[in-house]
């Protein structure tokens, strides 16, 4: 499998006021992270807000630059590439956001959002631009007279298939997705997840798509990592971390997920402990230790790290097996 | 039972610059004590205007009750004067809201809030009401709290909020106790929480309970009886056991069909998708709401809009064409 984009112990730390008169103070929001994925390959990143999986996102597109560690993407270091050396990067990495409105120009019309990219990075001219702009209306299941349109004048469903639009513009081969449905409506939803899985079949396309909902994600990743506390926690194949979780937060995670069954109303269902502890004063050894059930005294001295658990996943588990 | 709380033929209408709408229609159901009936639909459905109806609060006069009744214990809440609404509402109907700050006075320490509902309606002296307080943060499951009682919201984490939020609606035994959206701002691990305590205080205090929220899953796990609202309208309605097992109206049937769960089995199919969006409320076409997204519409339901009637006992859809219930 040849890696398209390889992450290796990447940090983000943010400093942040303690409020009148208690200072700052330091907030680790991604603490050392890895991870790879591979060409046309989609992964989940999943974990409760405040969990760091949007800085995540935020650091390959080179939004925010890590403190530590290293983005390679097609072998190549992207880490700390100046604004002119990414410019032919930006073309092969991508980004959507959860809404829409704030990443599309409202006074904008919708067929210029699209063609916006093609002139930056000058392809075509002007009639070659047109052609891809009608094309990618197309492909994304926009009418052509909607291109001298606002985005105010479309549904948040179809202006999310704008937002797919501009971002396929550029032919990347990796699009970060940052909760792209979750600001949707139930019965959208599913209209712009099957128009990713269709794109992504048709251009080879690599995901990274990041969500809360695991549901959606399930459905979409071919492997997913679970995050708490700004770390990976567990990382596998979709399946060995939805059906065989390893790490007790996933299990944790996994439980609560509400789910349209009536008869689990009558079941009891084992409901999690305590609260994600503050990001500003995270527990020594395993994070997670405070509210696990099966934590023992090494998991509060010792931090454990990510190893392949039978499974086939890797989780950051002292006990897992 | 007779229920506790009736809404027949409610209709709320919307005016704005342009133009005057429904935004809930004809609206009728009732919820017993004890019972936990849903209110399930997406943005702009009409749910959340059929709870602050309820309540009667809505942002008057953009939005007005036009026409129903809403019949609580004698009275009808829709006609009622604010005088009688004040010793109704926070006292026999409690609420809660998705986002606790809309509750909370951010100045006010959180224990003094809830003291001062209960001075206001139960006339408790200092002395009492702070007791109160304390064993209804301890039924709410807040830890250690005699020390939480003096704490400003946000010295609190979202799911202690809204667990606050929910002693409130609690503090003085309502009746009737609405939840709008009351777990869709946490996460999935506080949601599983405060969802448990809910299911349990509303089984304790027995209130007739009107679940608001656009989550089937949600609806799954907490209430007896559901109502799927779609443009405005009920168009279908039955136990939940019923809802999930044989689903009769198209877009009930498919919405259940499109959402991608935290299945058994790791299959990766397409989602069977509902095809175009919702319709706005101030353009609806003439016959049933959905007949353009549905994919069983005859020429009846473009002309035709079909009443919310019983197709089984206890079963109500309102649908020319429903889908066959399931062996």
């Amino acid at each position: 499998m040849t890696g398209l984009l390889a992450v290796e112990g990447i940090s983000k730390r943010f400093t942040v006021s303690r409020g009148i008169g208690g200072g700052t103070a330091t907030v680790h929001a991604v603490d050392d992270v890895s991870f790879s994925i591979a060409a046309g390959e989609t992964l989940g990143l999943v974990g409760e807000s405040g969990c760091g999986k949007s800085t995540v996102g935020k650091m390959i597109v080179r939004l925010l630059e890590p403190d530590e560690g290293r983005i390679r993407l097609d072998g190549a270091d992207v880490t700390h590439a100046s604004y002119r050396a990414m410019r032919p990067l930006r073309r092969k990495v991508q980004m959507i956001f959860q809404d829409p409105n704030g990443s599309l120009d409202p006074r904008q019309r919708a067929g210029d959002i699209v063609e916006e990219p093609l002139i930056v990075h000058g392809l075509g001219n002007a009639a070659e631009r047109r052609r891809r702009v009608a094309d990618l209306f197309a492909r994304v299941g926009l009418r052509p007279d909607q291109m001298g349109n606002v985005p105010s004048k479309f549904s948040g469903g179809q202006r999310q298939r704008l937002a797919i639009a501009r971002a396929l513009a550029l032919q990347p081969s990796l699009i970060v997705a940052d909760e792209p449905v979750s600001a949707l409506d139930v019965s959208i939803q599913a209209q712009v997840v099957n128009l990713m899985a269709d794109i992504q079949k048709e251009f080879g396309l690599a995901y990274l798509f990041v969500a809360h909902d695991l549901g959606v994600v399930q459905h979409i990743s071919d492997r997913v990592a679970v995050m708490y506390l700004g770390r990976i926690v567990e990382i596998g194949g979709t399946a060995a971390v939805y059906h065989r979780p390893s790490h007790p937060y996933t299990r944790t995670l996994m439980e609560a997920v509400p789910r349209p069954d009536p008869a689990r109303r009558h079941s009891r269902v084992r409901v999690p402990r305590g609260e994600v502890p503050s990001p500003l004063d995270p527990p020594p050894g395993c994070t997670f230790h405070p509210r696990c059930p099966i934590a023992t005294d090494i998991c509060r001295r010792e931090r454990p790290l990510l190893r392949r658990v039978a499974s086939g996943a890797q989780a950051a588990c002292h006990h897992a097996e | 039972m007779k229920p506790l709380l009736s809404i027949e033929g409610l209709t709320v209408e919307l005016s704005t610059r342009d133009r005057t709408f429904e935004a809930v229609s004809d609206l009728t159901f009732g919820v017993s004590r004890n019972e936990v009936l849903a209110l399930v639909g997406e943005s702009g459905s009409g749910k959340s205007m059929t709870a602050m109806a309820i309540m009667r609060l809505l942002p008057e006069p953009v939005a007005e009750i036009a026409s129903g009744r809403i019949m609580f214990d004698g009275i009808d809440l829709a006609s009622a004067g604010e005088a009688s609404l004040r010793g109704i509402r926070g006292n026999r109907i409690g609420l809660i809201f998705q986002e606790p700050m809309t509750s909370l006075n951010p100045s006010i320490r959180v224990g003094p809030q809830v003291a001062e509902v209960l001075r206001l309606h139960k006339g408790l002296d200092a002395d009492a009401a702070r007791h109160r307080v304390e064993e209804l943060f301890e039924q709410v499951r807040i830890p250690d709290p005699r020390r939480r009682y003096d704490d400003y919201p946000h010295q609190m984490s979202g799911g202690m909020r809204q667990r606050v939020v929910i002693a409130l609606a609690l503090a003085c035994d309502p009746d009737v106790l609405i939840a709008d959206e009351p777990t869709t701002a946490l996460d999935v691990t506080t949601q599983a929480q405060i969802l448990e305590t809910f299911r349990d205080l509303q089984a304790s205090v027995g209130a007739a309970t009107i679940l608001i929220t656009h989550d089937l899953a949600v609806v799954a796990e907490t209430a007896d009886r559901v109502a799927v609202m779609y443009a405005g309208r009920i168009v279908e309605e039955t136990t939940t056991e019923r809802l999930f097992a044989a689903p009769r109206h198209p877009y009930t049937h498919g919405l259940l069909g499109s959402i991608p769960h935290v299945a058994e089995a790791g299959a990766r199919e397409r989602l069977p998708e509902i095809e175009g969006t919702v319709p706005a409320l101030w353009a609806l076409p003439p016959g049933c709401a959905f007949a353009p997204r549905c994919p069983r519409a005859g020429e009846r339901c473009a002309t035709e809009r079909p009443p919310l009637a019983d197709i089984e006992p206890g079963h109500r859809a309102a649908c020319w064409y429903p889908v066959e219930a399931a062996a």
